[in-house]
């Protein structure tokens, strides 16, 4: 089945991405956009405030509508809107491809940082990946370039943030199931926030892997198969590993929140608006 | 005979498997369930966790007994064991089937005839040659032949109502040796030993006795009150009680139940008797008894005059000049003859008349009063008996006309022979002639006449004279007035002019007369000289069946013939009277048969062998289903999806009600969504399947042709479908056809007056001829029966059927050629010069039948394709479009009723008729 693995994967990108803008498009356009400026007056196009004209200032920046209300003159200031940058890192491991009923984790989890992208895009930030390979930009062939970079699908078992293009004060949204290496992920994250940069744990999470709706003699098997475990009853299996899921939950929650990050959990049988609203609002808090 | 040696295996060395059985023992607990893979990212977070509960890596031992169970089910099953195994490494000499098909064998006939062609199917597997033999059906030569023809005859044997003939000497002579079986029926016959030990000299004789124990009625008596019915039986031992139906006419000669008696059997007792208590009106319509459940000649009992007494009035002239002298009276020997056998009215003329009697005697009256109502009521069938007396001779008549009372005209003032002022001595009677009624009666020397009355000499009078003196002057003359007669003793009714009525001859003569109703019954006296005729013949199972014309049988013959194949049981036509001959006689006793011990016995059940290997198979599939469901259970494949369907399975195979309730309302629901054509369904499922074919095809021509635009038909069970929802059923009868409960029949009659039509195809009008009813036919009779259906007819040229799509002429299915009966119009409408139809404003006919296999001709297969072969070539085609049509018409009647009887359409109809 993989006797030409890239070509596989640009025919599987090709296939995947166009749906996936679409429906991340469509998915922000469900949205309605709020007030997202810096809250001080700086370089921008909406109005700030008007402040009484002071020495130095230019006199085509008295705005003279105002002044002639008053006996002061008065300058308009705009509110300063600088671009940020959010940078995205998607897990695509091979853990991400899992789907149990309908989309993969990975196909949620993009759709949901595209869908972000956009609307992010719109108001004007910058938006990349933090693995380097797509630095923040604006634009619509920004958020093109960004779904392709997002479909990507890696053959190993579990991800750990990439962060080798992450840009000092920018934000970051990192999605994945966080099942892999947790002393990998408390390490990239610890280095991101080390580079002032504040961001987003988005857990996302297959409904099998919140219920674990499994019954009799089982071999489990990691998706590329590194990892396999025999359980003669796998009923019995089920309390030891919501024991398990709870405690990763946790640490992971943990981890974000000593370093002020924000962390989220989502699940693929739940509408993805969720998610968006969780990150559209965390994002908006930190700009 | 212990148990195993009644069972055998078809393949016993197939057995050696179960020793097998340990292996596979040993094979499947060391190889464990397979576990099932999952892939499960979440696997990271099990590592490292373990099971609470080890279990054994083994399969489970219930598991490993189910699955040595079904192995054993598979071998046992394929090994081919048989219960009470036909008897291996017999002689393959010839065989004689020997069914007797008397009365006795009709109520199990059906499986004497199966087990008889069981035995023959057998010996033609054997390759032994095979005859049947029928001991009641008329005799043929035996042929030993191949099995198909034997089984050919025994498909097409019937019972008789009589038993085997008694002498079969030198039947068997030419036939070299040959072995018997025997299909008898309980009951013993005369002749039977002599035939048995006829048989026995050929050969080996196997008997399989019928379990059958008959009931037959006796001869019905009238009683004071009613009548007595005496049942008989053929064993004692266990009270039994008997329900006898007593049927007659009602007043419009439909044949119904008038009453049930119950009588009993007590425990030691083989005869019992009971006395009904029955209106004379109701007794006198008493056509024949039937024993309620049993289906035998015997258990049938039809009824003739003699249970009834006739009500008959007696009239006198004026006797207060006589009063006091009883011997005198002119009705005193009348009376005293007619008492015990009638029922004797007293009245006036007028009184007596509204009554309708059967009889008037007029003894000695001159004068009637109501002239007119007399003869009215004579013309209407009754019998007026005049005698003559003084008064009558007294009377002054009319010269030239003859009163209608009287046969013939009188001489006024009569004459005295004998007399003590008369020359010569009281005369004597001349013997019979042969055309009158009284011919064969006895005539006694003693009876003599000394006075009468004497007839005005005609031309017509000898032909109206039915008794003569020696001297040949008229004793009784007789006239047909309408349907009745007028009849006159020319002597008086007491003894003054003569002693006859005082003889024995007197009653005779009476009897004759049909007077009375011949309660003196058929006694050979009587029966002299009287011819019968048979008009209705009872079959073995009781039923009565129409006869074409048969020879005239002499009385006094018939009186000593045993019941058989020339004299059958059954209703015998004499000049005036019938006679009912039934099976068995006042003295009759069911005997049980007895058989030589060289007569190997078989119990009907016991002789049959069971294959008892598909239910061997069939547990082991179970079993295996059984196996699945553990398996998966164990393995954690059975989810909960599966557990459900699963248990749902189970649920609804465990409580059908619910199951049944829930598919008739969809059923409900998918027929009322749109016009379905519904059949009924039969015990036959091949015509099940023509059925449902043969409407789909309709409906597809109704739906290509019409704005009928039906859903796929259904078929429905008479006991369990709601019939409402359907506008038009379809009814193949079929042999297997069961009687209708009750609830049944009043759903159908509930059906058939809201509206709906049925329409019966006897499917049989290949074979049908006018005049002749086919087995199908009768099956249709019984179920008609307790239908509410009106009159029928014969499908008139201008019927609504015949225009309300198609314009058709006739009415062809399979069959080209049988015709229709629908409801007969109810006016007959008046055909106006010009038009083509009648003016026939009737509604839709709730019932069409007919035998022309209409579902035959229509039936399509699953691409609309014709199912079935209809006529040859184009013309068979052509066949097949007119069946469709009418069927387009039927349809077409039912749901737009008698729309296109509507004169409005006549002009256009007139217009397409001359094209």
């Amino acid at each position: 089945m993989n006797s030409n693995p890239p070509l596989n994967a640009a025919f599987e990108l090709a296939s995947d991405w166009p749906q996936l803008l679409a429906e991340a498009q469509q998915l922000a356009q469900s949205f309605s956009l709020g007030g997202h400026g810096r809250r001080r007056a700086g370089p921008g196009d909406v109005f700030w405030q008007f402040r009484p004209a002071q020495a130095g200032d230019a006199l085509r920046a008295i705005d003279w509508r105002r002044s002639a209300r008053a006996d002061e003159q008065f300058v308009r200031e705009n509110e300063w809107q600088a671009a940020q940058a959010v940078q995205f890192w998607i897990d695509n491991s091979a853990a991400m491809q899992f789907s149990s009923q309908g989309e993969s984790k990975q196909h949620r989890a993009a759709m949901i940082a595209l869908a972000l992208a956009i609307l992010l895009n719109q108001a004007g930030e910058r938006i990349g990946t933090s693995d380097g390979r797509l630095p923040p930009q604006t634009g619509r062939a920004q958020i093109s370039a960004l779904a392709q970079a997002l479909a990507r699908q890696a053959s190993h078992d579990f991800g750990a943030p990439q962060i080798e293009g992450l840009t000092a004060n920018s934000l970051a949204v990192f999605a994945s199931d966080f099942f892999g290496d947790l002393a990998a992920l408390r390490d990239t994250v610890t280095r991101a926030a080390g580079q002032q940069v504040k961001g987003v744990l988005l857990m996302v999470l297959d409904p099998q892997e919140l219920h674990f709706p499994f019954q009799g003699r089982t071999l489990f098997e990691s998706m590329a198969g590194s990892l396999r475990h025999e359980s003669q009853k796998a009923d019995d299996l089920r309390q030891p590993y919501f024991e398990a899921l709870k405690e990763r939950k946790a640490q992971v929650a943990n981890l974000a929140q000593s370093l002020g990050w924000q962390f989220f959990m989502h699940s693929t049988d739940q509408p993805a608006t969720g998610a968006l609203l969780d990150l559209y609002h965390a994002l908006e808090y930190r700009r | 005979m212990t148990f195993f040696s009644m069972i055998g295996f078809t393949a016993p060395w197939l057995l050696v498997g179960l020793f097998a059985l340990p292996l596979l023992w040993i094979l499947l607990r060391a190889v464990p369930p397979a576990p099932i893979r999952r892939v499960f990212p979440g696997v990271a977070l099990l590592l490292g966790l373990n099971d609470e509960t080890v279990q054994a890596d083994r399969t489970p031992w219930w598991l490993l007994l189910l699955r040595a169970l079904v192995m054993a089910g598979l071998i046992i099953g394929l090994a081919g064991p048989i219960v009470n195994p036909a008897p291996k490494g017999q002689n393959l000499s010839k065989l004689l089937v020997v069914l007797e098909g008397s009365w006795a064998d009709a109520s199990d006939w059906e499986a004497q005839q199966l087990a008889a062609l069981e035995v023959v199917q057998q010996s033609g597997n054997q390759g032994r040659p095979v005859a049947f033999l029928q001991l009641t059906a008329p005799q043929k030569d035996l042929v030993f032949s191949a099995a198909s023809e034997a089984a050919r005859a025994i498909k097409a044997a019937e019972p008789n109502a009589w038993l085997p003939k008694r002498n079969w000497q030198g039947q068997f002579d030419s036939l070299g040796d040959f072995d018997t079986h025997w299909l008898a029926s309980p009951i013993d016959w005369p002749g039977r030993d002599r035939l048995v030990r006829d048989l026995l000299r050929r050969g080996s004789v196997e008997v399989a006795m019928s379990r059958s124990s008959p009931i037959g009625l006796l001869p019905v008596r009238a009683a004071a009150q009613g009548i007595e019915i005496s049942a008989v039986r053929m064993t004692a031992g266990q009270a039994q009680g008997v329900v006898v139906d007593i049927l007659g006419l009602d007043p419009s000669g439909v044949e119904r139940r008038l009453q049930s008696a119950e009588t009993g059997f007590s425990a030691q007792d083989l005869r019992a008797t009971t006395t009904v208590d029955l209106p004379l009106e109701m007794r006198n319509r008493i056509s024949r008894l039937v024993v309620a459940g049993h289906k035998s000649a015997a258990a049938v009992r039809l009824t003739d005059d003699r249970i009834q007494r006739p009500e008959i009035a007696i009239l006198t002239g004026e006797t207060s000049d006589r009063e006091g002298l009883i011997l005198f009276a002119p009705d005193h020997y009348l009376t005293q003859a007619l008492s015990p056998v009638a029922d004797l009215i007293d009245g006036t003329l007028d009184d007596v008349l509204l009554a309708n009697p059967d009889a008037i005697i007029l003894a000695d009256v001159a004068k009637v009063a109501s002239k007119e109502a007399l003869a009215d009521w004579v013309a209407e069938g009754g019998t007026l008996l005049r005698f003559a007396g003084p008064r009558l001779a007294a009377a002054q008549f009319e010269a030239q006309t003859r009163d209608p009372l009287l046969p013939v005209k009188l001489r006024a003032g009569g004459r005295t022979v004998g007399g003590a002022m008369s020359w010569g001595a009281p005369k004597t009677l001349q013997s019979f002639e042969i055309d009158t009624p009284f011919y064969g009666l006895p005539v006694p020397d003693e009876v003599t006449v000394t006075a009468q009355v004497l007839a005005e000499p005609g031309p017509d009078l000898a032909s109206h004279v039915i008794a003569r003196l020696s001297d040949g002057t008229p004793l009784v003359t007789r006239r047909q007035l309408g349907q009745g007669q007028v009849v006159l003793f020319h002597v008086t009714a007491n003894t003054e002019w003569s002693n006859l009525p005082i003889s024995g001859l007197f009653v005779s003569m009476l009897e004759r007369l049909s007077v009375i109703g011949s309660a003196a019954n058929f006694e050979p006296e009587s029966l002299a000289g009287s011819t019968w005729q048979l008009v209705q013949q009872m079959d073995g199972a009781g039923e009565l069946r129409r006869v074409g014309d048969r020879a005239g049988i002499a009385g006094a013959e018939l009186a000593q013939a045993a019941i058989s194949a020339q004299t059958p049981a059954g209703l015998y036509q004499g000049q005036d009277r019938r006679w009912a001959r039934n099976i068995l006689s006042e003295d009759s006793q069911l005997t049980p048969a007895r058989w030589p011990d060289e007569v190997r016995l078989l119990g009907q059940d016991q002789a049959r062998s069971h294959r008892l290997g598909a239910w061997f198979l069939a547990l082991a599939l179970c079993l295996l289903i059984a196996d699945v469901v553990a398996s998966l259970w164990l393995s954690g494949r059975l989810r909960g999806g599966v557990l459900a369907a699963v248990t749902g399975a189970l649920l609804t195979s465990i409580s059908p009600e619910n199951a049944l309730a829930q598919m008739s309302q969809d059923r409900a629901i998918a027929a009322s969504r749109a016009v379905v054509l519904a059949y009924v369904e039969t015990q036959d499922a091949r015509q099940d399947e023509i059925s449902r074919a043969g409407l789909l095809g309709l409906s597809q021509a109704l739906f290509q042709r019409t704005s009928i635009e039906p859903a796929p038909p259904m078929g429905l069970s008479l006991a369990l479908d709601e019939l409402s929802f359907f506008p038009f059923l379809y009814w193949p009868i079929t042999l297997g056809q069961q009687a209708l409960s009750s609830e049944e029949l009043s759903k159908l009659n509930r059906y058939l007056k809201g509206g709906g039509m049925i329409l019966f195809d006897t499917r049989d009008s290949d074979i049908a001829r006018v005049g002749q009813t086919t087995k199908e036919g009768r099956v249709l009779q019984q179920l008609a029966s307790g239908l509410n259906l009106p009159p029928l007819a014969p499908i008139a040229p201008d019927h609504v059927l015949t225009r309300s799509f198609y314009l058709l002429q006739d009415f062809p299915g399979r069959y080209p050629r049988g015709g229709i009966w629908v409801e007969a119009p109810q006016n007959s409408g008046v055909q106006v010069e010009g038009m083509p139809f009648r003016n026939l404003n009737d509604g839709v006919t709730p019932v069409v039948i007919g035998g022309n296999d209409w579902a035959a001709a229509w039936a399509v297969d699953e691409a609309g394709e014709p199912l079935l072969p209809v006529g040859r070539g184009m013309a068979g085609e052509r066949q097949r479009e007119i069946a469709l049509r009418f069927g387009v018409n039927l349809i077409m009647h039912v749901l737009t009723g008698n729309y296109k009887s509507d004169q409005v359409h006549v002009p256009e109809l007139l217009k397409r008729l001359g094209e």
